[in-house]
C-alpha cells in the first residue's frame, strides 16, 4: 500500500518533472504568439515569458513565416514529410524483410551479417558522413531528394527491434504455414509483417524523429530551398540576422506539430511495445 | 488416405545421430501411436514424416512415392502442433481457410470445406473469433479443423493434447478417436501418456534412444512385450522387473527361483537361452497380484499403501532392497508397517534372459492376438 505522503511525493516528483519538459514547450507556444519583439524582450527573464494573455495572443507570426519568400517555409516541410515518409515506409519493409531472412532463414554467414547490423547500430551518421558524401557525388545526387532517402532505408537498429520480435515468434507457427504450402516470403508477407504492428509502430516513430531532426546531413547534400528539409531551414533561419524570436518560435511551432501528431497517432502502440519488451 | 513406409531412416545433427535407423510399415487407414520417453527422437522423427527435418539417410514413402526430397506441402499431410500455432492474427475462420487461400482454391468451396470442418468439430459459433478468445480445448479444435480442411492423405500429431486439463484431455481423446473412425485416414500420433496410446492406437510403436524396441497392438505389447524397456514402459502402476535364477527349463516351461520368493515358480514360456543356472528378470504386472491368506509367494513388510477405492496400491520390501509393487483389492485391510502375503501365477508372469529380452510366453489370452476391428471405410 503507499501511504498519503507517499503519494504525495510522487505527485510533487512527477509534477517536478512534467514542468521541466513542459516549460521550454510554453516558452516556446507562449513567445510565437506574441506579435510585439518589444514585448517579447521584455517578458524575457520573468515567468511572463511562459504565458500569453489569450485576448493578446497573435498570429502574425506564423503569417510572416509562412509569407516568407526567400524562406518558403511550406517547401520545406513538405521536403521534410516527403523525405521521412518514404525513409520511414520503404524501411518498415526493407527492414522487416532483412529481420524476418536473419531470423527465420538458414544461410552462410548468417551470424556475422547479424553481428555486424548490431555493431553498425553504434556508430554515429557523423562517421559516415564523409564517405557517404564521397558516394552520394560520385552518383550525382548533390542536392536531390535521393540523397537524403535513400542511404538511411536500412536501419541497423530497426532491423534490430524487428528481429528481437520475430525470434520470439514461435517457430511451429512458420513451420505450421509451410506444412500447409507456403513459401518463406508468404510467411513473410502474410503472418511475420501483419503480427509486426506494436514494433512497425515503434520504428516509425524512432525513424521518424531521427530523421525530422537530422542536420549535418541535408546540410552536406543540399544547396538551395528545393530539397531542404525543415530542420537545416531553421537552422538558417536563426542564423539569418538579426533574429526575430516570434518569427523563430513559429516556425519552431510549425516544425514539431507534423512528428508530435504522429506521436500521438501511434502513441498507443509505441507504449504497449516498450512496455511489452520491459516485461518479457 | 496413403500407406507409409519408412526405411532404415537416420537423422543425425551434425555428429550426433538421434534417429539411428527405423523400419516401420504403415497401412492405410491405420492409427499409429509413436511413444517413448523425453527425448527419444519422436518429434524428431515425425517431423521427418512432414518435410520439416531433413532426412540423413534412409528411404520415406508415402503412398507409394518416395518423398524423401519433396517439400511439406508436396507430401499430402497436415500435422497439429502441441503449441496449436495458429495464427494469432487470423480469425478461426482464415485460420482453418489459410492453407486453402494460398492454394488459390476457388473461394466458394473453401467456404463449404471450412464450414464443414466447423461442424464436424462443432464449433461453427466460434469462426469470427481470433484464437487469443478461445480456450485450450477451442484452441486444439481449430488446430484440428485446420489439418481437416486440407483433406490429407496423413494426419500427423505431435502431443496434441499435453497443453489441456486432465478432463479436457479425456474428451479430445474421445473425439480424435471418433474423427478417425470417421475420417478413415492414416494418422500418426506421437505421445508420452500411455493412457493416449493404448485408447487410441491400432499399432503403437515404443522408442527408445533412436530406435524402435517394440511395434504392435496395445493388447500385444501389454501382454506380450520383448523386452524389459517395453514391459516396463507399458502399463500403469509400472512392471515390478525382479532378478531370479532358472532352476529347470524344459520345451515348454522355465522354473525360477530367488531368494525374495518362498517357493519356486514354473513359468510356461520356451526357455530360449533361459539355462539352468543363468540369471534372468522377472516381470510381474502389479494387477496381476493379490494379497494372500496366510502365505504368499512373497512375504514381506508394508512400506508403502495408496487406496484408489475400488483397488488399493501397496508397495512391499520383499528380500533385500527389492520394492515389489501390487494393485490389491481396494477393501483388504492393511497398513505400512504390517506384514502381507503376496500371491500370483506363473501363467501371468514375464521371463527376460541377462540382456532383457523377453522369452516367448505360450499361454496369452486371445484378445492379445485380436487386431482393432475398423469399419469398412
Ligand atoms: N535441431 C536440433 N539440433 C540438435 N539436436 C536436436 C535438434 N532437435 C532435436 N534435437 C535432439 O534430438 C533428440 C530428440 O528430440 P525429440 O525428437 O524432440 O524428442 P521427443 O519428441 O521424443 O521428446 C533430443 O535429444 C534433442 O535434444
Ligand atoms: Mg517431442
Amino acid at each position: 500500500m503507499i501511504t498519503r505522503s507517499e503519494r504525495l511525493v510522487i505527485l510533487t516528483l512527477a509534477l517536478v518533472v512534467v514542468l521541466t519538459v513542459l516549460a521550454p514547450l510554453a516558452l516556446m507556444v507562449a513567445t510565437s504568439l506574441k506579435g510585439d519583439e518589444n514585448r517579447i524582450l521584455l517578458d524575457i527573464g520573468s515567468l511572463a515569458a511562459f504565458w500569453v494573455n489569450p485576448l493578446e495572443a497573435e498570429w502574425t507570426n506564423y503569417a510572416q513565416v509562412l509569407a516568407s519568400q526567400t524562406q518558403p517555409f511550406l517547401r520545406f516541410l513538405f521536403n521534410s514529410v516527403f523525405v521521412v515518409g518514404w525513409i520511414v515506409v520503404v524501411g518498415i519493409f526493407v527492414n522487416s524483410a532483412a529481420a524476418f531472412a536473419l531470423s527465420r532463414l538458414r544461410f552462410r554467414g548468417r551470424n556475422l551479417v547479424l553481428a555486424v547490423v548490431v555493431a553498425l547500430i553504434i556508430i554515429p551518421m557523423e562517421a559516415l558522413a564523409i564517405p557517404l558524401l564521397l558516394m552520394v557525388n560520385r552518383v550525382g545526387w548533390l542536392d536531390t531528394y535521393q540523397a537524403q532517402i535513400v542511404p538511411f532505408i536500412a536501419h541497423p537498429f530497426s532491423i534490430f527491434l524487428f528481429y528481437q520480435f520475430f525470434a520470439k515468434l514461435p517457430k511451429d507457427i512458420d513451420e505450421a504455414a509451410y506444412v500447409e504450402g507456403a513459401t518463406p516470403a508468404q510467411v513473410y508477407w502474410k503472418i511475420a509483417l501483419p503480427l509486426s504492428g506494436p514494433v512497425i509502430a515503434t520504428v516509425a516513430i524512432l525513424q521518424s524523429l531521427e530523421y525530422w531532426n537530422a542536420y549535418l546531413w541535408p546540410l552536406m547534400v543540399t544547396r538551395g530551398p528545393e530539397v531542404r528539409p525543415v530542420s537545416l531551414a531553421l537552422a538558417q533561419f536563426f542564423g539569418t540576422p538579426p533574429p526575430t524570436w516570434g518569427d523563430l518560435m513559429a516556425f519552431s511551432v510549425m516544425m514539431s506539430l507534423p512528428i508530435l501528431v504522429l506521436y500521438l497517432a501511434f502513441q498507443r502502440w509505441f507504449i504497449q511495445s516498450v512496455v511489452a519488451s520491459a516485461v518479457k | 488416405m496413403a500407406s507409409l513406409s519408412i526405411e532404415s531412416l537416420r537423422k543425425s545433427y551434425g555428429s550426433v545421430e538421434i534417429i539411428k535407423g527405423v523400419d516401420l510399415t504403415i497401412t492405410d487407414g491405420e492409427f499409429v501411436v509413436f511413444v517413448g520417453p523425453s527425448g527419444c527422437g519422436k518429434s524428431t522423427l515425425l517431423r521427418m514424416i512432414a518435410g520439416l527435418e531433413e532426412i540423413t539417410s534412409g528411404e520415406l514413402k508415402i503412398g507409394g512415392t518416395v518423398v524423401n526430397d519433396l517439400a511439406p506441402k508436396e507430401r499430402g499431410i497436415a500435422m497439429v502442433f502441441q503449441s496449436y500455432a495458429l495464427y494469432p492474427h487470423k480469425t478461426v475462420y482464415d485460420n482453418m481457410a489459410f492453407g486453402l487461400q494460398i492454394a488459390k482454391v476457388d473461394k466458394a468451396e473453401i467456404d463449404a470445406k471450412v464450414r464443414d470442418a466447423a461442424r464436424i468439430l462443432k464449433m461453427e459459433h466460434l469462426l469470427d473469433r481470433r484464437p487469443n478468445q478461445l480456450s485450450g480445448g477451442q484452441r486444439q479444435r481449430v488446430a484440428i479443423g485446420r489439418a481437416i480442411v486440407r483433406n490429407p492423405q496423413v494426419f500427423l500429431f505431435d502431443e496434441p493434447l499435453s497443453n489441456l486439463d486432465a478432463a479436457l484431455r479425456v474428451t479430445m481423446r474421445a473425439e480424435l478417436a471418433k474423427l478417425h473412425r470417421d475420417l478413415g485416414a492414416t494418422m500418426i500420433y506421437v505421445t508420452h501418456d500411455q493412457v493416449e496410446a493404448m485408447t487410441l492406437a491400432d499399432t503403437i510403436v515404443v522408442f527408445e534412444g533412436g530406435v524402435i524396441r517394440q511395434a504392435g497392438s496395445p493388447l500385444e505389447l501389454y501382454h506380450q512385450p520383448r523386452n524389459t524397456f517395453v514391459a516396463g514402459f507399458i502399463g500403469s502402476p509400472k512392471m515390478n522387473l525382479l532378478p531370479v535364477t532358472v532352476v529347470a527349463a524344459t520345451a515348454d516351461s522355465v522354473t525360477v527361483a530367488a531368494p525374495w520368493m518362498t517357493a519356486h515358480l514354473t513359468v510356461p514360456v520356451e526357455p530360449g537361452r533361459l539355462a539352468p543356472g543363468s540369471a534372468a528378470t522377472l516381470g510381474i504386472r502389479p494387477e496381476h497380484m493379490a494379497a494372500g491368506s496366510e502365505t504368499g509367494l512373497i512375504t514381506g513388510q508394508v512400506t508403502l499403501v495408496e487406496r484408489l477405492g475400488h483397488q488399493t496400491i501397496v508397495e512391499v520390501a520383499a528380500g533385500e532392497g527389492a520394492g515389489v509393487t501390487a494393485l490389491i483389492d481396494g477393501t483388504r485391510m492393511t497398513a505400512v508397517g504390517s506384514t502381507l502375503p503376496l500371491t500370483f501365477s506363473g501363467d501371468d508372469v514375464h521371463l527376460f534372459d541377462a540382456d532383457g529380452v523377453a522369452a516367448v510366453r505360450l499361454k496369452v489370452p486371445e484378445i492379445a492376438r485380436a487386431r482393432r476391428e475398423r469399419p469398412a471405410a
